[in-house]
């Protein structure tokens, strides 16, 4: 029996079928050259989506849109992006849906394989890591299209302090001081978080900031959804503080878009 | 040469059981019963890092009395098993029922084809939305099963602590508070001596809490609950 606690390397050994790489099929990955990879590859590396994370005083906002899209078609209106990954870490993933909500799963069930086989939850840093070794691994799946990139945000328990790590698709992990966003609407919540941002301000300022850039990028970005009014479909938050992980009520959501959509109005 | 000498499978299985029982009997006791809002397991276990009671899923529980390496090979992979089926199939598919199966068929196969058997003997729980829902199993070191209602106990004295637990009986279900203090109570007496609280694991399987149902219950907690 392996002595190993992860259950990612576990089903690898023992169900390699249940691995997101079984997508390749019997012939291996497909190879590529550099050139088809800058022409096929890259631009749907922004695969529609905007999620962002935001640290505040006390921890980070993590949110995202709800949009899913099928070439041109919108193929969800009410997709779930940020994932509660255990009692104090969250991810949000940019990518094609159908890796990016197995990875999310799958990332979930390896922190809470190792917490309970090893009695105490993996560091912030180690469930970081672990992240990009997903990431790393699905690098084959990159080649044939099928891309997920993350964005991890936990509490630091030891550090007193929210992170934000981000990723690319080889599994390169970085980790940011501030805010980031990823997605193809990423760019435009990037800029307007940048015009805004200070740091440790408070989780209802952030919040505001949050939807702020969501909002930006879903005007900028045909592949970002923005809030519903009609239907009642508004961005995911969460907050990850020294608490855990919690979810911002839609309710909450819903009365902050109204007056921030009206602003904008306002100015035009 | 000499032919090897002749035992009587009868013989053999008795010796094998004898080891594995002998084993056993070495060990400390667990108990584990119902109250109100789920199940309490009290361990003798002096040490606060190395656990005889631990999470399996979301309303299992898995305790293990006997020889720790092989006890905990068990509950690592009853933790594989149980991850495995629930990322598989579905989370609610995970069921105490199937795990008390495989650690039988796997004990069984040990006991029977092994030179030497395991000395252990596992405790599983697992509770659902009511009481009538909660599940509690004893597997011995052969593999059998055992399907017990209300209180189970198993190690060194597992028959004197759960005829103590069965003398302090009473109709009704008990809170966590009494319960802990039969389990207390019923330790004591099997082994004779004063138990003292830092010298207990205690945790439970608690349907009021949200998710994962399982909670180790601190010293300064269980202190607390019994003053």
């Amino acid at each position: 029996m392996s002595q190993c606690s992860s259950f990612f390397d576990f089903i690898a050994h023992a169900r390699p079928e249940l691995m997101p790489a079984a997508r390749w099929g019997t012939d291996g990955p497909k190879t590529w050259s550099a050139d088809e990879v800058q022409r096929t590859i890259l631009p749907q590396l922004t695969h529609g989506t905007t999620v962002l994370a935001i640290k505040y005083d006390e921890g980070v906002v993590i949110a995202g849109d709800r949009r899913a899209t099928e070439g041109y078609q919108v193929a969800s209106r009410r997709m779930e992006k940020v994932f509660k990954t255990d009692s104090h870490s969250a991810v949000a993933i940019a990518g094609v849906a159908g890796p990016c909500v197995e990875m999310a799963k799958l990332f979930a069930v390896e922190l809470e394989h190792y917490e309970k086989l090893d009695g105490v939850p993996l560091s912030c840093e180690g469930k970081a890591n672990r992240l990009g070794h997903m990431v790393k691994a699905n690098f084959p799946m990159v080649m044939q299209g099928l891309v997920v990139i993350p964005l991890f945000v936990g509490f630091d328990v030891k550090q007193n302090t929210g992170r934000i790590f981000k990723y690319d698709v080889t599994g390169g992990k970085y980790e940011e001081t501030d805010y980031h966003a990823v997605g193809s609407g990423g760019k435009d919540a990037r800029v307007t978080v940048k015009e805004r941002f200070r740091k440790n301000v408070s989780e209802s300022e952030t919040i505001t900031l949050a939807l702020q850039a969501l909002l930006s990028a879903a005007e900028e970005d045909v592949g970002t959804g923005g809030p519903d009014v009609f239907r009642g479909i508004y961005p995911t938050l969460k907050l990850v503080d020294a608490q855990g992980v919690r979810d911002v009520e839609e309710s909450q959501v819903a009365s902050l878009c109204e007056p921030l959509a009206r602003a904008r109005l306002e100015r035009e | 040469m000499s032919l090897p000498f002749y035992v009587s499978p009868e013989q053999l299985m008795q010796d094998k059981a004898e080891y594995a029982k002998k084993g056993i009997a070495k060990g400390r006791s667990i108990v584990a019963m119902e109250y109100g809002d789920g199940v309490l397991f009290v361990a003798d276990n002096p040490s606060s890092s190395l656990f005889k009671i631990s999470e399996i899923y979301d309303t299992i529980a898995f305790s293990g009395a006997g020889k720790y390496s092989e006890f905990e090979r068990l509950r690592k992979a009853g933790i594989q098993h149980a991850d495995l089926k629930g990322f598989m199939y579905s989370r609610e598919d995970v069921t105490a029922r199937a795990l008390a199966n495989a650690y039988s068929q796997t004990l069984g196969t040990i006991f029977s084809q092994e030179l030497k058997p395991f000395e252990v003997e596992i405790l599983l729980a697992q509770i659902g939305n009511g009481s009538r829902e909660t599940e509690l199993y004893r597997i011995a070191f052969d593999g059998t099963i055992f399907h017990e209602k209300q209180r189970v106990a198993i190690g060194g004295r597992a028959d004197a602590v759960l005829s103590a637990l069965r003398a302090r009986d009473s109709e009704t279900v008990p809170d966590v508070k009494t319960a802990l203090t039969h389990c207390i109570h019923a330790l004591e007496t099997a082994t004779d001596q004063k138990v003292s609280l830092d010298g207990l694991e205690v945790a439970t399987l608690d349907r009021t809490r949200v998710g994962r149902k399982f909670r180790r219950v601190a010293f300064q907690e269980a202190n607390a609950l019994l003053s």
